[in-house]
């Protein structure tokens, strides 16, 4: 049962990642980065995480995939433009591939941990009240920090999306 | 019931990076590798939550709340910058944008 859901949901995010890459069109790549993200979030339900599942959905798919479809309905670009035939960037782009890909090949062969049993692990990822205690307790400073992050982020953008009319005539 | 390994988690994590990393490398629309960024991101996430469940530890967990909310903020930031570029500009593509080149 654990094995179909984990088959499922891993050719599912790898198949729709690829979409992602290959997709020319960029509201493609972005609705397969929203089914990739769902195949994630099955992943996590499948390793007990069922809030950081949940979380996932709420915050990449619901929040991080809208922004990004309505800053490409604002831009309105045509996609990727044909390729141009320049020698070295391409050479450069197929080495690049080939590298990734042998990468990924010699850790499939050769990465082997030592993989503890599944059962001998208590789902801690599955409790809610375990979260918070962390959160609130070992993680009190990152929480706060993240909060003004967050305030940050916030003013950066206002600032980056505003238009100074007044600024424009000094300089 | 046979449950899948840690090493087959660490395998989708791997190559969904691995993807990610690609379309950064190959892809010109600026968009588009912001998007395989995100995919990058994700996909370590799940190695972090694969390992804190293999190893009954919270602290993975707790980071891909840190991660999340990390990830919302700097997809605010670098989607403003894009479009501000794009005002500036009126293109996204990566090669058009050569201006320190030379």
């Amino acid at each position: 049962m654990g094995d179909l859901l984990f088959n499922v949901f891993a050719v599912f995010t790898i198949l729709t990642a690829i979409g992602v890459v290959v997709n020319r069109n960029a509201v493609n790549a972005a609705m397969c980065l929203l089914l990739s993200l769902v195949g994630v979030a099955g992943l996590f339900i499948a390793l007990n995480a069922y809030l950081l599942a949940f979380l996932l959905l709420l915050v990449y798919a619901g929040a991080i995939v809208a922004l990004f479809l309505f800053i490409v309905m604002l831009l309105d670009t045509k996609g990727d433009a044909r390729p141009t035939l320049n020698r070295l960037p391409m050479v450069a782009r197929v080495l690049a591939t080939g590298l990734v890909v042998a990468g990924v090949a010699s850790f499939m062969t050769r990465g082997r941990l030592a993989s503890p049993e599944l059962t001998a692990a208590p789902a801690v990822g599955a409790s809610l009240k375990l979260y918070a205690y962390q959160l609130f307790t070992t993680y009190l400073l990152p929480v706060q920090i993240l909060g003004f992050l967050l305030l940050i982020a916030m003013l950066g953008v206002i600032v980056l999306s505003k238009k100074f009319e007044g600024l424009e005539d000094i300089k | 019931m046979i449950s899948p390994s840690l090493n087959s988690y660490l395998a989708i994590s791997v190559m969904l990076f691995a993807i990610g990393l690609l379309g950064v490398l190959i892809r010109r629309n600026t968009l588009v590798v912001f998007m395989c960024l995100e995919l990058m991101l994700v996909a370590s996430t799940l190695g972090l939550v694969a390992f804190s469940r293999f190893n009954g530890t919270m602290d993975g967990n707790v980071f891909v709340f840190f991660i999340l909310t990390v990830a919302a903020a700097e997809v605010a930031v670098g989607l403003a910058i894009i479009v501000a570029l794009f005002r500036k500009r009126q293109t996204i593509q990566i090669d058009q944008l050569n201006t320190l080149k030379n």
